[in-house]
């Protein structure tokens, strides 16, 4: 996490095209995502950010506040809040009010649980603040499996009280999962019926989603049902530009292909470390700390780790590949907690390449941070399934075992 | 056509077209912009 | 086409104008369209929109030259398509 002393000048393309302005980096990023903290009620299973538990060092109000402040001059369009549940923090409407009224527009995640009708009112009557309900089932069988008991009801009745108050627009974010990708209809239908934009995005092996992600990632196939799908229906669902690694199928989705970690975009997370991106939450994507190293501005401009990201990227074995120019070789953090190179293929390359690359030698990176709870709450979900025995004919184990357990296989 | 690198001034000569002076992106276009 | 010469525009009231190395960009934050402004001079004209009777004098302002007025009011055009800019009500150049 290395600070240059002076920002470097980047040569840049006269008469670039906006892709290639992009490439090279901005003066400042045009939104960002803002973890405030790594507290939450729930302890969803694929959690990016391994949230649970407060760290002790969170940002202050005031340190917060001072974010804002340099967000505001740096002309930042908006914040992308989250966490952790960034409601359950005490300063959250505090905070939220100061970003609108000093010009930066909040965007913020949230399983729900604080929009109760009042602040769903409260919502709906401050311009610039946009809110993203997360869901991951269309149904509480299968949004429950990994977001924990009740996750489908405190999502849907903040959906329901945000439509009471006349909050218009809010977004349903999906994270399309194995489990969920044969409901994409009924994901659209919720949103329709709540007057929200549904908003798909990709299962990335961030945080505690590497625990999980064998079982949920999309197989091959399914990422091909995605893909139709999105073709046929994505006009009005939002996408982030989160499967430009489809656009290897052939035909590319609306988006630019453009990976934004530390070019347009970046993260700041709960205790003022800024990563080049949610999912890249790690040493190796570390580019400093807003408190120890003089602000964000420094930072964004002056880090090491962001000025090598918008130099010219290698794609390594990938460029070789026709695709190579769709999908750019996928998604960095992606390859990064699959113990693949960053100049190789994406776990889930389109081709296969990923496929094979996956088969082979490969290290898992240890988590840089683990803030989720030690101890199971009530949230917990229990990612169990209930199987039948195949031979039904035959009694369960004989009358006379007694070992209790007896018959039983792992 | 020389282009001076420090500062980018109207070329007289280049006919201009539009999409020299404005290009738009979806904000939904870039990874990691929510 | 032309007739946007004699016309008084300004900046919407939702749009923030952002300089970069390249230019600008400029965010509406009611439909969340994003716009790459590539010439410093295109920044100057849409800035001093707002501050000029009409679209005419606020090219001569920005030091567009005649030859290219066009060219930059294609632009502003596409600009006004994404409400980007807007008709002045006023049509006196005062700044609100």
């Amino acid at each position: 996490m290395t600070i240059l002393e002076t920002r470097p000048v980047i040569a840049r393309p006269q008469n670039g095209s906006l892709i290639e302005q992009f490439e090279h980096g901005l003066d400042a990023p045009i939104c960002l995502t803002w973890e405030l903290t790594y507290a939450c009620n729930l302890a969803c299973a694929h959690c990016l950010s391994s949230s649970g538990r407060r760290d002790p060092n969170e940002l202050t109000t005031e340190q917060a506040e001072a974010v804002i402040d340099e967000l505001q001059r740096m002309q930042v369009f908006y914040v992308n809040i989250g966490g952790g549940e960034p409601t359950i923090r005490p300063d959250f409407w505090h905070l939220l009010q100061y970003a609108v009224d000093h010009n930066v527009g909040v965007k913020f995640s949230t399983n729900g649980v604080r929009i109760n009708p009042e602040k769903a009112a409260l919502l709906a009557s401050t311009d610039y603040v946009d809110v993203q309900i997360s869901l991951d089932g269309a149904t509480a069988e299968v949004n429950d499996y990994v977001r924990g008991p009740g996750s489908y009801d405190t999502a849907i009745t903040a959906l329901k009280n945000l439509q009471d108050a006349g909050f218009k627009d809010a977004k349903i974010s999906v994270v399309v999962t194995r489990q969920n990708v044969l409901q994409l209809d009924e994901f659209k239908a919720l949103a329709d019926q709540y007057g929200a934009t549904l908003r798909l995005t990709r299962m990335r092996p961030s945080g505690r989603g590497a625990d999980v992600w064998d079982e949920l990632h999309p197989l091959p196939e399914q990422q091909r049902v995605l893909f139709d799908w999105l073709v046929a229906n994505g006009e009005n669902v939002l996408t982030g530009d989160s499967f430009f690694h489809l656009a290897a199928f052939g035909e590319s989705l609306p988006g630019l292909n453009l990976c934004g970690a530390g070019r347009v975009v970046c993260l700041i997370d709960p205790v003022g470390d800024v990563y080049a991106c949610p999912f890249a939450i790690h040493d190796n994507f570390l580019a400093g700390n807003i408190l120890a190293d003089g602000g964000f501005q420094r930072v964004w401009q002056n880090s090491e780790l962001f000025n090598e990201l918008r130099s010219p990227q290698t794609g390594g074995a990938c460029t070789k590949c026709e695709f190579f120019d769709s999908c750019r070789g996928g998604c960095m953090a992606a390859k990064f907690f699959t113990g693949l190179p960053l100049d190789g293929p994406d776990p889930e390359c389109v081709q296969g390449y990923g496929e094979t690359a996956l088969a082979g030698d490969r290290t898992i990176p240890a988590q840089s941070q683990d803030h989720s709870r030690t101890t199971p709450g009530r949230n917990q979900p229990v990612m169990l399934t209930l199987t039948r025995r195949e031979d039904l004919t035959a009694p369960p184990v004989s009358a006379c075992a007694e070992n209790p357990l007896a018959g039983f296989t792992l | 056509m020389e282009h001076n690198p420090t500062t980018e001034s109207v070329n007289d000569d280049a006919p201009l077209e539009t999409v020299d002076l404005i290009e738009e992106v979806s904000i939904d276009g870039m990874c990691g912009v929510y | 086409m032309s007739g946007m010469l004699d016309e008084s525009w300004r900046l919407s009231p939702s749009v923030e104008l952002r300089p970069e190395p390249f230019g600008a960009l400029a965010y509406h934050f009611g439909n969340r369209k994003l716009t790459f402004l590539k010439r410093p001079e295109l920044v100057a004209l849409v800035r001093g929109l707002g501050e000029h009777p009409d679209v005419r004098s606020a090219m001569v302002a920005a030091g567009i030259p005649e030859a290219q007025w066009a060219a930059f009011e294609s632009a502003l055009q596409g600009l006004a398509d994404t409400d980007m800019i807007r008709p002045d009500e006023n049509h006196q150049g005062v700044p609100a």
